[in-house]
């Protein structure tokens, strides 16, 4: 009897890890995307998924749409917001360093929380579940069904994004565009244009990740920055650029957290996510799946 | 084919070029040669769109090609290939070769045809076909570079320093591989500090010394110039090889 309950408790935190690990891994996937065009990471990807569950919230809510029309609303909203961000905030500073840019992003990220303050309040929101059915057994575990869509959504916008850049010729040129913009554009490769679809792109990345989580774990106007940091520590694990890696690495950072707060503490749960990213830095700075050669011809 | 006329450029706040005029005739090999900081690379970016010339103009087949971006220009038939190669390091070959041909992604069966033919002259970029660009020697990277370039199907071909870094074997092979462009019916424009070889193998060449043109004329009456000789080929220096 004991031992049946123990199982269950071991498969309880093992689903709530794979659910959260795929969550970090779309931020990962966030970050991933404007590395491999542009080299910069953008600090505010955990802004955009808090952005996308709280624009689910006033679509859904506050304009009372139905809830497919209002999730799709939000993630349109949020890959605008990605847009405006690359239009008018980096590409004004084009001719400074990358690092610079990092910066700039951090700078857009404190604005968007603040703005979402504003807009919203301190309170945290909730979405209802994407579909009606209630949580279910399964060998002695309560599964939600909200959690199996978060899997499923990893696991599809990861398959499509892989796709999309070792395949399609759009791919090619975005990571073109990251490896030498100058010889990209002798080459007829418009970068701007390039670079403005993959803050687009990853801001719609993360407000899928927004509308997704929100109905599990709620979403208020500061919870975009822990989960950017996790997301990054994912992103690094797996191996900047690597979207596999984003995504094993984001559900290995994600059991780990989860396990850490059913066997240890819960209080230690964050930590979990920065130690195996400083592990990650210090052993193996190319990531779990980067590969050195390629890590080796890059300049950041 | 291509008219510079009295252009001028500024590379920050140095006055770069200094009203530099030249032209190349359709078929012709023409090299510019001149020695380091003398403004050879500023004038192939202001060909190519990448830097904005301040006074003067460019045409190419009597259009204006001044102030256009480089991305329009590559659709006029001008390709570039830059100084010191800068390939797609992180791309494999294949999907270097693919990006040279961005501006015909629509005809798939004619990049196609177009990628067979060059891996087909180019024996050991199709053995590599997979490999990452960036593990090739510098050697196979020129080649990578020239051959993104033609996958854009340009008519004229600039090539910046194509010689730079390289063993002199492979020099030859590269200048080889120029000869052989212009057979195809390529223009082309080749800028060399290696001044010997360039001019073995140009129609006509022009001097460019601190942003000015101070001497043109063919390729071998140019070989043959006192001037010529003591500032670019070292008087009574050997060879490098026999044309």
């Amino acid at each position: 009897m004991a031992d049946i309950f123990h199982g269950a408790a071991w498969l309880q935190y093992a689903l709530g890890g794979l659910t959260i690990g795929a969550i970090y891994a779309l931020v990962a996937l966030g970050y991933n995307i404007i590395y491999n065009v542009t080299e910069i990471i953008n600090f505010a990807q955990g802004e955009f998924v808090m952005l996308g569950g709280l624009f689910g919230v006033f679509y859904y809510q506050t304009c009372g749409l139905p809830l497919g029309p209002a999730l799709l609303a939000a993630v349109a909203t949020v890959a605008l917001v990605g847009l405006l961000l690359e239009r008018y905030v980096i590409r004004r500073a084009r001719h400074a360093t990358v690092l610079s840019m990092i910066i700039v992003t951090i700078a857009f990220s404190i604005l968007l929380k603040g703005g979402a303050m504003l807009a919203w309040g301190k309170d945290p929101y909730r979405l209802p579940p994407f579909s009606r059915s209630g949580a279910f057994l399964w060998h002695g575990v309560a599964v939600q069904p909200q959690a199996l869509w978060v899997l499923g959504i990893g696991a599809v916008v990861v398959g499509a994004l892989t796709v999309f850049f070792r395949t399609s010729f759009y791919g090619k040129a975005m990571l073109a565009c990251a490896d030498n913009a100058d010889a990209a554009r002798l080459t007829g490769i418009p970068v701007r244009t390039m670079v403005l679809l993959s803050f687009g792109l990853s801001a719609a990345v993360g407000a899928v990740a927004g509308v997704s989580i929100c109905p599990i774990t709620l979403m208020e106007y500061d919870r975009g920055a822990l989960l950017g940091l996790k997301g990054f520590g994912a992103a690094v694990l797996g191996g900047l650029g690597q979207f596999y890696g984003a995504l094993v690495a984001g559900i290995v950072l994600g059991l780990a957290e989860s396990f850490c707060a059913g066997y240890v503490s819960s209080g230690y749960k964050d930590a979990v996510a920065l130690v195996l990213l400083m592990l990650a830095l210090f052993f193996k700075p190319e990531g779990l799946f980067g590969s050195k050669e390629a890590a080796g011809l890059k300049r950041f | 084919m291509l008219t510079v006329k009295s252009l001028h450029a500024h590379y920050g706040n140095i006055h770069a070029l200094k009203g530099v005029s030249l032209h190349v005739r359709s078929g012709e090999i023409v090299a510019l040669i001149g020695a380091n900081g003398a403004g050879k690379t500023t004038l192939v970016h202001s060909i190519c769109g990448l830097l904005k010339p301040t006074k003067g103009s460019i045409l190419f087949e009597d259009n204006d090609l001044t102030r256009l971006p480089p991305e329009t220009i590559v659709r006029r038939g001008i390709s570039l290939v830059p100084e010191g190669r800068q390939i797609f390091a992180t791309l494999s070959v294949e999907a270097n070769l693919e990006m040279g041909a961005f501006i015909h992604r629509k005809d798939r069966a004619g990049l196609r045809r177009d990628m067979d033919r060059l891996l087909e002259r180019f024996p050991v970029l199709r053995q590599r076909r997979r490999q990452l660009a960036g593990t090739l020697s510098g050697g196979e990277q020129q080649m990578l570079a020239i051959c993104r370039a033609l996958m854009a199907r340009p008519r004229f071909l600039l090539l910046d320093e194509p010689s730079m870094g390289l063993a002199p074997l492979i020099v030859r092979e590269i200048f080889d591989i120029i000869q052989e462009l212009r057979g195809e019916g390529r223009t082309i424009l080749l800028i060399e500090q290696n001044a010997r070889a360039a001019l073995q193998i140009a129609d006509r060449g022009y001097v460019l010394e601190t942003g000015k043109i101070v001497l043109q004329g063919e390729g071998r009456e140019l070989l043959a110039h006192r001037e010529v000789q003591r500032a670019y080929l070292g008087k009574g220096a050997k060879p490098i090889w026999d044309a």
